[in-house]
């Protein structure tokens, strides 16, 4: 494709009227479907003051359609209580759930001591049989947690609800306080049936209550520090929390606890002694932030640490909250230090890359999140798009009260929470906030993916197979980006695709380091020889006698 | 150390299952919906099955996997799923145009109680199924069984939707390959050809879950089985089922529905199990064995008795599928090496007593685990370490922890390639487990020997 890629420049592309795009996309679908999928599917437009046009997100997967989408559960169990070592997670239900959500989401985490407890590499269910859906789980899922607790003694289990768990009855919360007062450690449930919602999302917003009831605000004693921080969406993928942790310690910045990357109980236990939380994935954790300011009084700031120039605009935001000099003039030493070497590898990369073309398609903050270092490396993300994402994610936090609250999201509970009594202390005067607002702060803020995003791109949410299929043929994108389940039905198409939730087994992509091996990684997969060879010479040049002609 | 809990004293469980050596039927059923051409498998619950499914196949195979899915929300669940099916398969059909829908049910549809085949009734009736196309579905409840269970069930199907008697018996022969890699259905298909012998497979992956890169992507790959071959299923002379526990149901429908008679072999793992296999073909075929097999054979046998010193006496450990681990047992009883825990997830009393007739003259206490967990497994290994492990990729956090070598084999290999492409069935299968088998054994004696006693050649 080395060859080829050079014809794919952004003039060819230019040719297609991303309106024909959509309505090619949506002319295959039945009526009804069409109708939905028009409003999933918008070409971007930016106004004078960063407004978009509406999106519609978090609705209903149209049945049959091929979704990229997976269920409640494994955002609960999967996305944010599976990177958390030291808890036992028991999936409640029959074998297959737990089996496929056993270390398949690449969380890596270090335990400080061979001693230390680390249950990451386990799978524990309750592997229902016949008999316990026809009379009932409960007992077989308080002998299971009795037999955890015998082996090995944790100092907290979990439990999760899968499909048929919901739907038989069973009542894993009473489960949980029975044994929780029985054993004497913090036992609690998860109610994230995969039915519950449309999306991950939902297990999510489960997942966020829960811990958030359950663990936060255990623990008085944490980590000490000047500036204390929480990270709040990072889940250390391919170490990506290794690198963001380096950088923030070189930055003298203290972090007391991260949702969930390389966590632990006492951490999650902690978190409210923190001064700041900081929010990376705004779609997964953005509820505990929400809460945490309600209960404690800690605001929160949208971060990110993908791309180099994210990394340091987001430490110069820490900064600037603490209003501390000598934070400030730490971190941009830290910042002079470490751009050097980016820069290095940036500017040849890009040399290679410029004008190349990417298509995001992927969870809930990652399609907007790395169309900042593709920028770097001068590619034009052509068209993005969330699984599971909602439309705040997509327009902006502004638009949140305008969001219709459907059947489907109004069966997880949004959770009243008033400030604790004992616990609650504003970090910062009312009048302080308002002032580092008014200086270019942005508190409790998110502007969503379009308002980066050029004209003209299309924005697709919870994209199909087919949809995936139409816009790789139309656009000849020079790498796409997306899940394990997409990886191959791209790459069959001779185009390099780029796993965004697994990294495709490499990384860290975050902080600087992490900036540096994403360029270099991106530079090996658009300019690499090896999709130059997908036909063979006879292929190429099928007649007996003409050989030289031909070369 | 990656399992630093696991202790070795072992504790009886009875609830808690704790590192499966299992896992759920519909992955089984949407294996095998993809080995009949133009099949587009089909997830009738939540989406986060289907959703596991494919990447789990995907991982394993390296290939795409498309699966439609149910979509179920809280109100399907409530009040069953007609509607969510109904529309996805007008949906698949329209955008996706396959020849087959093959549904499958999980754990919440099943405990609701959908009748798929009624509403795939209401589907024709609204008009959803075009002419010539089909809707077949297997009942997949992942409460009973494991994954084998499930890819008998959608075989089953095939035999009960499409097999038809037209009056006039062929001297095809029917092979239903079992739950193997699409390489092995390959495999087993080529020594057929080799023997002259007319044969329909089913299902079959091959040019499927290993097809070419070809930057053309093709939804529905050359491979698979076609329907108008599973109608003659029922016209065949005979039926060779290889696998128990993953093909006997469907042959057994065969012969019921349309009177073609079966016979029911262990996978042809080994020597011993192909020849058992060969043999069978033969005999139903009424064919003779052509040379090409008898070298293939005496190939195989040369590995053996060359190598027989580095095989005698070694210990292994076993993890898998109740259908690969009784003929991979008996191959490597067969060479002198000594299986001493065996462990599969999927529950059957069978199981155990076929391990144990197999490992009879072996002289070492043998622990068997039907059901069991590689927790378990793992304790029995500290208990009694031994020299090889053999099993899905899962294993290697042992393999690690204890430092013995593991050569991957069975569901599923996330880590590796070439199950897709080189059989481990067959003689030729027989000769690369061999290969993988010795290449691990020998590296570790490379590694440890004392410097003295390095060997150049072995
Ligand atoms: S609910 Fe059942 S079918 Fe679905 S993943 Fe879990 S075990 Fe498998
Ligand atoms: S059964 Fe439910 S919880 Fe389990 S994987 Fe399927 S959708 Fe998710």
């Amino acid at each position: 494709m080395s060859s080829t890629c050079e014809e794919r420049t952004e003039l060819e592309c230019e040719y297609v009227d991303p309106g024909e795009v959509k309505q090619e996309l949506i002319s295959r679908y039945p009526t009804k479907v069409a109708r939905k999928r028009a409003k999933q599917i918008v070409v971007n437009e930016v106004g004078e003051c960063g407004e978009v046009p509406e999106i519609g997100a978090n609705t209903r997967t149209i049945p049959g359609i091929i979704t990229q989408r997976g269920c409640t559960y494994a955002g609960c169990k999967g996305v944010i209580l599976g990177p958390t070592r030291d808890i036992v997670n028991i999936t409640h239900g029959p074998i297959g759930c737990g089996f496929y959500s056993w270390l398949t989401r690449r969380n890596q985490t270090k335990p400080e001591d061979a001693r230390d407890e680390n249950f990451m590499t386990y799978c524990f269910s309750t592997d229902m049989q016949d008999e316990d859906i026809v009379f009932g789980g409960e007992k077989k899922l308080k002998a299971a947690i009795q037999e955890a607790y015998d082996i090995f003694k944790p100092k907290a289990i979990s439990i999760f609800a899968t499909c048929p768990v919901g739907l038989i009855g069973d009542d894993i919360h009473a489960v949980a306080r029975e044994m929780k007062e029985k054993l004497g450690i913090n036992i609690f449930g998860f109610s994230c049936e995969g039915y519950r919602g449309v999306s991950q999302s939902a297990g999510h917003h489960i997942a966020n209550n829960g811990i958030f009831t359950h663990v936060v605000g255990g623990k008085d004693e944490g980590k000490e520090g000047k500036f204390k921080i929480n990270l709040l969406g990072e889940y250390n993928i391919g170490g990506d929390a290794f690198e963001i942790d380096r950088v923030l310690e070189d930055c003298g910045i203290t972090l007391v606890s991260t949702f969930s990357g390389n966590s632990t109980y006492d951490q999650f236990a902690s978190a409210h002694m923190a001064d700041l939380n900081t929010v990376m994935c705004h779609r997964s954790i953005n509820y505990v932030a929400d809460m945490m300011e309600n209960k404690y009084g800690i605001p929160w700031i949208k971060v990110n640490f993908i791309g180099a120039e994210a990394t340091a605009k987001s430490l110069r935001k820490i900064a600037a909250y603490f209003e501390d000099e000598e934070l400030t003039a730490r971190v941009e030493e830290v910042i002079a230090r470490e751009l050097p070497a980016v820069e290095k590898v940036r500017d040849e990369v890009r040399s290679r890359c410029e004008g190349k073309l990417a298509m995001l398609f992927v969870g809930g903050s990652r399609a907007h999140s790395y169309q900042e270092l593709f920028r770097e490396i001068g590619m034009k993300t052509i068209a993005a798009g969330y699984e599971f994402a909602h439309r705040d994610d997509y327009e902006g936090r502004n638009v949140l009260p305008s969001i219709k609250v459907d059947a489907d999201s109004r069966s997880i509970e949004d959770l009243e929470i008033h400030p604790d009594p004992q616990r609650y202390r504003l970090r910062k005067p009312t009048e302080a906030l308002e002032e580092l607002r008014s200086k270019g702060l942005p508190l409790k803020e998110y502007e969503g993916m379009m308002a980066e995003m050029a004209e003209k791109t299309l924005v697709v949410d919870d994209i199909s197979q087919y949809e995936t299929e139409k816009l790789i043929e139309i656009y000849k994108p020079n790498i796409f980006c997306a899940g394990i389940k997409e990886k191959y039905v791209v790459q069959k198409q001779g185009v390099p695709m780029k796993q965004l939730h697994n990294y495709d087994y490499g990384g860290p992509y975050a902080g600087f380091k992490g900036a540096i091996n994403f360029y270099e990684e991106i530079d090996r997969m658009v300019n690499s020889k090896v999709w130059s060879y997908l036909k063979a010479p006879w292929q190429k040049c099928p007649e007996l006698s003409a050989r030289y002609a031909c070369d | 150390m990656l399992l630093r809990h696991t202790p070795s004293e072992i504790k009886e469980r009875k609830a808690l299952n704790v590192n499966p050596a299992k896992t759920c039927q519909p992955i089984g059923a949407m294996y095998a919906a993809l080995g009949i051409h133009g099949c587009l498998p089909h997830s009738h619950g939540s989406q986060g099955c289907c959703a596991y499914h494919r990447s789990t196949l995907t991982r394993h195979y390296k290939e795409p996997v498309l699966a439609g899915t149910s979509s179920f929300t809280e109100g399907a669940s409530v009040f069953g799923g007609q509607a969510n099916l109904v529309q996805a398969i007008d949906n698949m059909f329209t955008v996706y145009n396959p020849e087959v829908i093959a549904v499958h049910t999980t754990c919440l549809s099943e405990t609701i109680g959908d009748d798929i085949p009624q509403i795939a009734r209401k589907a024709e009736a609204d008009g959803k199924i075009p002419k010539g196309r089909f809707v077949i579905h297997a009942s997949t409840p992942s409460y009973v069984g494991s994954h084998v269970t499930g890819f008998s069930s959608m075989t089953k199907s095939m035999v009960d939707y499409f097999a038809r008697f037209s009056g006039k018996r062929t001297d095809t022969i029917n092979i239903i390959p079992g739950y193997v890699e699409p390489s092995d259905m390959e495999e087993i298909k080529r020594l057929a050809a080799e023997m002259g012998v007319k044969n329909i497979m089913f299902p079959d992956t091959s040019n499927v879950m290993n097809s070419p890169q070809t930057g053309r992507f093709e939804m529905y790959p050359r491979g698979g089985v076609t329907v108008e071959a599973l109608a003659r299923t029922g016209d065949s002379s005979g039926t060779l089922a290889l696998g128990k526990l993953a093909s006997s149901a469907a042959a057994r429908a065969l012969d019921i529905k349309c009177k073609v008679p079966c016979e029911i072999l262990d996978l042809p793992i080994g020597l011993n199990n192909t020849d058992l296999f060969i043999d069978a073909l033969r005999k139903m075929a009424g064919v003779s064995v052509p040379e090409s097999v008898n070298v293939d054979r005496g190939r195989l046998l040369d590995i053996i008795t060359d190598m027989h010193q580095y095989f005698y006496g070694k210990k292994v450990g076993l993890v898998g599928d109740p259908d690969h681990l009784v003929a991979l047992t008996e191959f490597l009883v067969s060479i002198d090496m000594w299986p001493v825990h065996i462990v599969t997830g999927t529950p059957g009393k069978a199981f155990e007593k076929r391990i144990r007739e197999i490992t009879r003259e072996v002289p070492h206490e043998v622990n068997v685990g039907a059901p069991g967990d590689m927790f378990l497994f793992h304790q029995w290994v500290k208990n009694e370490p031994v020299d090889l492990l053999m099993g899905n990729t899962y294993l290697k956090y042992i393999a690690r922890d204890e430092d013995i070598p593991l050569v991957r084999f069975g569901f599923p290999i996330l880590d590796r390639v070439g199950h897709s492409y080189f059989p481990t069935v067959g003689y030729r299968g027989g000769m690369r487990l061999l290969e993988k088998i010795l290449d691990a054994l020998l590296d570790r004696k490379d590694r440890d020997d004392p410097e003295e006693g390095f060997e150049l050649v072995m």
